[in-house]
């Protein structure tokens, strides 16, 4: 099976390298979840909650946000223009090299 | 003071299932939701979102599936506390208990099934610092009285339905309003969106996109908030309104002695037992092994929690267990 590296830069500035299955449907959110990094991912998935709120800070190019992700980040705080939902990431091969950096708990 | 045998806490899908299985057992059911309306988070996060996995339905509409529960419920004639948060709770001589909404509303009930799904839904706050500070002295979460703001200068923050909706109505009656958005696009309907553009053309309102607030200051009332766009400028305000939907807390719940770990209760998968002897946990609030966060399994666990449940209210009575295919259902 494939796998990718993602690397996620905590709320406290510490950098965890995670590895990911291509072939399991899973999206970043689930990912880091897994790795038991403190995202909450609430409402499972469905961008409804904005807890798997991050910042891309590589130059991958993503998918655009639909509409419902931009809707519930309309509605996230410290948003910024690299602002995602993770849970709209669907893990693929070409998200190797990933780096992400976890948003503040908004809490 | 309202009697009932069992309070339901939550009327979301597993409380509202629930009724359905006590009253199969002669048991009656009061709801409380601290959001006016039924169905959790069906209702209030996706009633236009289908749903797969309800057995027997290949695909249902979050929001249908709440009106089924209801029309299914309806023979047991459930009572309803609607906008109200289960605050504190008592126990009585009786063994039976009495909870108190934040409204002051007592309901005594022999059972207590927590079904909170993720808690009480309350407003989102912004992080900004100091905002605490002026909460009911200048920033509101929620409007709740319009007449409030007649002839006041009003700062709302957000992008979606209420944010749009109560800068129209408000507009009417308000002094100045200014409305700000991160983005230059709103997520409300169409007829909204246009309506709030209509009005900054006008010049009766002042919007600012690409911006949001930071900062808030005021001797004892608020009096101005600092609004980041390119620039930073003070806004000077009667009212700050930031509108950025619910999320929720599992609240007063929290304090109720009950045995906690990882913001849900820990219960036996016999009955769905608390550690407090008459007080139940079923659906997403609830924790134990394997668990699985599904509508389906919250029926289930409603399903075994009522017969538990019937012992403690009829500790003399021998429970026989009925198909509702032979029996019916027997409404009160």
């Amino acid at each position: 099976m494939e796998e990718i590296k993602i690397t996620v830069t905590d709320r406290e500035g510490v950098d965890h390298v995670i590895e990911a299955p291509t072939e399991m449907n899973f999206n970043v959110m689930e990912i880091l979840r897994a790795a038991e990094l403190p995202v909450e991912g609430t409402c499972g998935g469905m961008a409804l909650c904005a807890s798997c709120h991050c910042y891309i800070l590589s130059d991958h190019n993503l998918p655009s946000p639909s509409d419902d992700e931009e809707d519930m980040l309309d509605q996230a705080f410290f948003v910024e223009k690299n602002s995602r939902l993770s849970c709209q990431l669907p893990i693929q091969k070409e998200l190797h090299g990933l780096k992400i950096q976890l948003a503040p708990d908004a809490d | 003071m309202i009697n009932t045998d069992i309070l339901i806490i939550g009327a979301g899908p597993c409380g509202l299932f629930t009724v359905f299985e006590a009253g199969l057992l002669k048991l009656r059911c009061h709801l409380i939701d601290v959001l006016p309306k039924v169905g959790g988070q069906l209702s209030e996060i996706y009633p236009k979102k289908p749903i797969y996995d309800i057995p027997g339905f290949p695909s249902i509409l979050a929001g249908d599936l709440v009106d089924n529960l209801m029309e299914q419920i309806s023979p047991f004639k459930p009572s309803f506390t609607l906008g109200e948060k289960a605050s504190q709770i008592e126990k009585t001589e009786d063994g039976s208990f009495v909870v108190t909404s934040n409204k002051a509303t007592k309901i005594k009930a022999k059972v207590i099934a927590i079904a909170g799904g993720l808690g009480c839904f309350e407003p989102r706050k912004p992080p900004i610092e100091g905002l605490a500070n002026f909460e009911d002295n200048g920033v509101d979460y929620m409007v709740r009285d319009p007449e409030k703001y007649r002839d006041k200068e009003l700062l709302i923050a957000g992008g979606g339905d209420s944010a749009l909706d109560w800068t129209i109505e408000l507009s009417e009656i308000a002094k100045k309003i200014t409305l700000i958005h991160r983005r230059s696009s709103f997520r409300g309907a169409l007829d909204s969106v246009d309506k709030v553009f209509a009005l900054a053309k006008q010049g009766k309102i002042d919007l600012i996109t690409e911006a949001q607030a930071v900062g808030v200051r005021g001797t004892n009332t608020l009096e101005s908030v600092e609004v980041k766009t390119d620039t930073n400028q003070w806004i000077d305000v009667d009212y700050f309104i930031p509108l950025f939907g619910l999320s929720p807390k599992l609240g007063p719940i929290a304090e109720w002695g009950l045995q906690i770990s990882k913001s849900a209760i820990d219960v036996n998968t016999l009955d769905y037992s608390t550690n407090v002897d008459g007080i139940y946990a079923i659906g997403d609030i609830n924790n134990y092994e394997g668990k699985l966060k599904l509508i389906l399994c919250g029926f289930h666990e409603a399903t075994l929690m009522v017969q538990s449940a019937f012992k403690r209210v009829y500790p003399d009575q021998k429970l026989s267990f009925k198909y509702t295919t032979v029996s019916g259902v027997n409404s009160f």
